[in-house]
């Protein structure tokens, strides 16, 4: 089983391919349609998206999800908004624009054509979210408002408050729910899908764990579209919601679906610093924050444990502002991230351990007023001071990077194909349009793109270009494929050691962070590659998961996706350690300027790395993906 | 206020906590010593640090809902000392600190209690009746396709705010659980308003009101009385406004007698 990777890009000019191949798909009628059964795993605004919009156009859709109801997945988290294309504002954007701001904030580590395919159906988005209700935010004049976000330098982002992905979501949910009511999607809650199933080399269905009575069962379908999110969690301490995980990327990776640029996760530089070892999530502050906030930390180490009230104007030193004049504060977030580990690196940073850096606001009050501020981050402020007990209208919060989103995911075609025929990718699970660094805005942007306009045109062409033999439960691949999961299951119950599954989740973590997190080096990862491997047989040797299968086990539910992120983890630091060069969220100490940038290398790594799955205890096999840029200039990211 | 609060001396408490194993077993209040909590923990934090240590000698750990820890999803919510969401205003369990609690305190904890939400284990239940009160008329019928351009809509700035304050709901069910009817009126009444003030939601305006609101009574909730505890627990603090605005639609859609479906006109 080797893949070949084709990414089946149209010909022709690069603002032409995507209309001419919506005109050269195939169709599926209408009546055909609802001969076609799909399962749509996750509810996100990708899969929560794709499940309404498929129904609407007649298929039979299945939808899962592990929260109790499609409107709690993490996409509701985003706070800060969705960029467009519109150009409301009149101040020079474009597709053309949004496209190049997009490869170049990715370090031009994204393919040419999926990414300008994004910012074409960007401005479809906006129109689609305000038909369903969506409530934007409004000038006085009753249009629409925007704001600027990091890595552009034009007003095109729309938000709801600080509750975009919210907002976003909930609109994408109604419509869920408008097609369960019309009986056109079944919806799976508390359902988390634990195997992908092949039938003659095609996805034709899964099997899945009812969380609550603890069954596990089998579903059939014509096509799987995986739409699981990202693998932030790692790390074990993420921004991203405690239930994240890489279960169905990963056991679909284990099937044949390759697994690309896994070592690309973004580090957010606005997020509430750790204050314990108790710690069990970082939450982030709104990078919108940036357009207002100014970020720094005093000049000498001394200072450090100064009040901040206490340090003059002219000891502070406003980083970002001083290294990058043209971009200052909105920096885009690999850059500000690693500036802020710098100047705690450099013993600058503030507050416990010395891992913070100040965002000040008091410029900003007294500019425009403490009313302003309150009405555009008064939930952000409110939040943080919930979290840490401080007040950010009188004293600068106090921020540090954390993990967020993950970029690197399942390898997808131009179709959201995956190497396996059938296997759809959407949203973060896939890796296809953000390349090395996301910008702020744009995940949003991906996950609706991918589910409301993009899957629906590319799935029907898979179904109408294919022949579907029935399959049912019975069939030998469902069945194996259900042992193995009771098997796996059994297994895990039956260790019955002495350390639980947080305890491995977070060295887990821990080792994730330091060899594989913000800055990066051979030895470093070497030495993980070692760790990740004994830490993985520990677990299976010493874990301890109490109580049984047939019930509502919330240390089995762990257990399994620890298992799996105990795996991932090894791909990830392989991953990190082929690619010699600093690109985007990749920072590998060895390869850096004089000045401390990030040295690509487009000579011997523009490519997609996209691992092939080679059996246990086999070391997996990478195929890469040349990248062609054919209308952009490949140049050295500057934002100074 | 110096940002070394975590230096804060740690607290010894006693939990008082329901389990129940599944949902049709027994439940009852079970101790647990929940020592060495710092203050600086959120109340979930420290249900974790209880967890691993009844993993630890044997036990198993409590069952609760949660997910984003950040106050949106919605998954979190108990009874905090009687409280929905415990004692601190607009304010999610995850998001609670134990700052709010002192060294020595006893703390009951329990799951929302309303017939339309059974528990289904320990701290969990089943909210799935608000999913089908969303089902009954919880959207504006816009499928996927191109609308018109979005500036093409103009919405005057205090009705685009007053849709963003009720819809910015998380559905954690504390309304449900503050009122002593278990009424779901201001739910259903959050999604009504902030459909009803858009010039989008007026087509079914109507049709929405009449039919969420048969729903939620079909789903078991109890009638509204205007405790208004509704709105005191609401950890997004949705105003009782919205439920007059629930109660004019549906008279207005009950006046004008048209048929499920059928176009109501705005009321």
């Amino acid at each position: 089983m080797t893949i070949t990777l084709d990414a089946k890009i149209p010909a022709g000019p690069l603002a032409g391919k995507w209309d001419k191949h919506q005109f050269d798909m195939k169709l599926v009628n209408p009546v055909n349609k609802r001969k076609f059964h799909l399962i749509v795993v996750g509810s996100g605004l990708a899969g929560a998206s794709a499940a309404a919009t498929l129904s609407e156009l007649g298929y039979n859709v299945s939808c899962f999800c592990y929260q109790d109801s499609p409107r709690r997945a993490h996409s509701i988290a985003a706070q800060g908004g969705i960029n467009a294309a519109k150009n409301y504002r009149n101040d020079g954007d474009s597709v053309q624009r949004l496209f190049y701001d997009t490869i170049k904030g990715g370090d031009f580590r994204a393919r040419e054509a999926n990414v300008y395919r994004l910012a074409q159906v960007s401005v479809d988005i906006i129109d689609q979210c305000v038909a369903q209700g969506v409530p934007f935010a409004r000038e006085y004049g009753g249009l629409l408002a925007n704001r600027s976000f990091g890595g552009a330098q034009v007003s095109r982002t729309f938000y709801a408050r600080g509750q975009t992905g919210q907002q976003l979501l909930i609109g994408a949910y109604q419509a869920l729910e408008k097609e369960i009511a019309g009986g056109g999607v079944t919806m799976y809650e508390r359902h988390e899908m634990l195997e992908l199933v092949l039938v003659d080399g095609k996805a034709r269905g899964i099997v899945v764990r009812d969380m609550v009575s603890g069954e596990i069962e089998s579903h059939t379908a014509d096509a799987v579209i995986l739409a699981t999110g990202g693998y932030g969690n790692v790390f074990y301490l993420s921004t991203n919601a405690k239930g994240c995980n890489v279960t169905a990327t990963w056991r679909a990776h284990k099937k044949g679906a390759a697994f690309a640029n896994p070592c690309f996760t973004q580090i957010h530089p606005t997020c509430i610093p750790v204050a314990g070892g108790y710690q069990s999530k970082l939450t982030l502050m709104s990078e919108s924050l940036r357009n207002d906030g100014r970020v720094w930390v005093p000049k000498r180490a001394e200072d450090s444990t100064k009040e901040p009230s206490q340090i003059a104007e002219e000891d502070r030193d406003y980083y970002l502002e001083r290294k990058y004049p043209s971009y200052g504060n909105l920096s885009p977030r690999d850059i500000a991230s690693r500036a802020a580990k710098e100047a705690c690196d450099d013993g600058r940073g503030v507050g416990p351990g010395g891992l913070g850096v100040y965002l000040d606001f008091a410029d900003a009050i007294s500019r425009l007023g403490r009313p302003m501020i309150e009405e555009r981050y008064g939930n952000l402020f409110e939040m943080y001071q919930r979290i840490t007990d401080e007040d950010p209208y009188t004293r600068p919060m106090r921020i540090y990077p954390a993990v967020h989103y993950t970029m690197g995911g399942l390898w997808v075609d131009y179709n959201l194909m995956s190497s396996i025929d059938g296997l759809h990718v959407l949203g973060e699970a896939n890796f296809s349009d953000h390349g090395a660094n996301r910008l702020g805005a744009s995940a949003l942007m991906q996950g609706l793109a991918d589910g409301y306009f993009v899957i629906p045109y590319t799935i029907g062409h898979y179904l109408a270009s294919n022949k579907f033999e029935p399959v049912t439960t019975a069939h030998p691949a469902f069945v194996a494929a259900n042992a193995a999961v009771e098997e796996r299951t059994r297994r895990l119950l039956s260790i019955n050691g002495t350390r639980t599954v947080d305890s491995f989740h977070r060295e887990l973590g821990r080792i994730m962070w330091d060899k594989c997190g913000m800055a990066r080096d051979a030895a470093g990862l070497q030495q993980a590659l070692e760790l990740i491997p004994k830490l993985r047989e520990e677990f299976w040797r010493n874990v301890k998961v109490p109580g049984i299968g047939a019930e509502l086990n919330q240390s089995l539910e762990k257990a399994g996706r620890v298992a799996d992120f105990l795996e991932f983890g090894e791909l990830m630091c392989l991953d990190a350690l082929q690619r010699e060069e600093s690109c985007g969220g990749h920072f590998r100490t060895e390869y850096q300027t004089a000045d401390g940038e990030a040295m690509r290398n487009d000579e011997q790594f523009a490519y997609v790395a996209a691992w092939e799955y080679a059996g246990e205890g086999q070391p997996p096999i990478l195929h890469k993906e040349p990248l062609a840029f054919e209308n952009v200039h490949l140049s050295t990211r500057s934002y100074k | 206020m110096s940002g070394t609060s975590s230096a804060a001396k740690s607290m010894n408490l006693t939990l008082h906590v329901w389990r129940q194993a599944a949902a049709h077993a027994p439940g009852g209040i079970v101790d647990y010593p929940a020592n060495d909590i710092s203050p600086d923990m959120s109340f979930l934090e420290m249900l974790d640090v209880v967890n691993e240590r009844l993993t630890e000698g044997g036990q198993e750990p409590i069952a609760f809902d949660h997910d984003c820890r950040e106050g949106i999803c919605g998954s979190c919510g108990v009874m905090i000392n009687g409280a929905a969401h415990g004692p601190m205003k607009a304010t999610t369990a995850c998001q609670l600190h134990m700052r709010s609690f002192s060294d020595g305190d006893e703390i009951w904890i329990e799951p929302w209690r309303a017939k339309a939400f059974p528990v289904v284990k320990d701290l969990i239940v089943n909210r799935s009746a608000f999913d089908r009160i969303i089902q009954a008329g919880g959207y504006i019928s816009a499928p996927t396709g191109t609308p018109q351009d979005a500036n093409a809509l103009p919405i005057r700035k205090p009705d685009a705010d007053l849709a963003m304050d009720n819809a910015a709901c998380i559905g954690c069910g504390a309304c449900v659980a503050a009122c002593p009817n278990a009424s779901a009126s201001l739910f259903t009444a959050a999604k009504i308003t902030h459909l009803a003030v858009l010039p989008q939601g007026q087509p079914e305006r109507s049709t929405r009101a009449r039919s969420m609101v048969e729903t939620m009574d079909l789903e078991g909730f109890g009638g509204c009385t205007l405790f208004g505890e509704c709105q005191v627990a609401c950890p997004k603090e949705i105003s009782i406004d919205a439920i007059m605005q629930m109660n004019r639609d549906y008279i207005m859609a009950s006046a004008t007698k048209v048929e499920l479906g059928e176009w109501a006109g705005s009321a």
